[in-house]
């Protein structure tokens, strides 16, 4: 299936998970929000959370500004 | 002690530092150490893996207390989800609501920050909001649960200093939340002013992150600060139009 990780295309298995979504980018866990399809999952739903095929999945971090 | 209270949570610095601008981390750290702050914004951006070090590092080791803000967002659907991400990301629920109206002026909307900050509100957030200098605005901010209220000098980054001082007074005076002057500081003076217009707070970024020496400013800003706040607290003499002699006129 396909989804997309901070706006670019990624393949990825039926099952893939949240958690390993957001290791395609960073081994971090502090500091980091997730967003799929806007809504946030929180970092203890991160391995138990599937993402389904055209999931967008957003992974923040802070940046300086302001 | 003169303490700045927001949300219950007490600070010595009347100083809030931006982040934005910074030649680097280096300097910002250092910049941030000689402003003396207590409380810093953050933006929240899409995780860039090459991106060397980071800014929570730099607050974490100066114990400076992080505010996570929502620029770049044009909508409140936008601002809620980025403080939410923001909560779940750094593990505090203040936020500094930033709408923005276009590109070109980074001027608030004020329509989108009000509708914000009454979901925000709900959501249990503690939420400071950037607002155009409008006493209107501010006061329903309050009345819809803010924190405090922050009011632009003139546009971001824009080092115009304070361009509607009355309406700054306006909002002081009606306030019982802080008013936090945001947005618009140049140099030293306009700090200053802010705060003896009534200001409970000024925070500012670019005017020293893109000074020539960060470090200085900063250190500057913070005396601009503690000054403009001892004056109104001292109570200064009213303008007149004529001399008044400070010398007995006649032996």
């Amino acid at each position: 299936m396909n989804v997309t990780i901070n706006g670019a295309a990624h393949e990825v298995p039926h099952g893939t998970t949240v958690a390993q979504a957001v290791r395609t980018l960073t081994e971090a866990t502090k500091g980091v929000a997730v967003a799929v399809n806007d809504e946030v999952v929180t970092r203890g739903s991160w391995e138990t959370t599937a993402l389904a095929d055209r999931d967008r999945v957003e992974v923040l971090t802070a940046v300086q500004g302001g | 002690m003169d303490e700045l209270i927001i949300g219950g949570e007490k600070f010595a610095s009347r100083l809030i530092m931006g982040t934005g601008g910074a030649p680097s981390l280096e300097v910002l750290d250092q910049a941030l150490a000689a402003s003396g702050t207590e409380l810093t914004t953050v933006a929240m951006r899409r995780l860039d893996p090459s991106a060397p070090g980071s800014v929570l590092d730099v607050l974490r080791e100066r114990r400076i207390k992080v505010l996570p803000n929502t620029a770049g967002c044009f909508t409140a659907g936008e601002a809620v989800l980025t403080a939410r991400l923001a909560r779940e990301a750094l593990g505090t629920n203040w936020v500094k609501l930033e709408v923005i109206a276009d590109e070109r002026t980074l001027l608030p909307d004020p329509i989108e920050t009000f509708d914000a900050a009454e979901r925000l509100v709900a959501d249990g957030f503690v939420v400071l909001p950037y607002i155009g200098d409008d006493p209107a605005l501010a006061r329903r901010l309050e009345q819809a649960g803010c924190a405090a209220v922050m009011p632009l000098g003139a546009p971001i980054g824009s080092g115009l200093g304070i361009r509607n001082p009355h309406n700054i007074e306006l909002i002081v005076e009606a306030a019982s939340v802080p008013v936090i002057l945001d947005a618009g500081i140049g140099t030293a003076s306009d700090a200053a002013l802010a705060m003896e217009l009534g200001c409970d707070a000024v925070l500012l970024a670019t005017a020293v992150t893109r000074a020539q020496k960060p470090e200085l400013m900063a250190a500057a800003m913070k005396l601009a600060v503690q000054a403009g706040r001892m004056a109104r607290q001292a109570g200064r003499i009213p303008r007149r139009r004529y001399a008044e002699a400070s010398s007995p006129m006649h032996p």
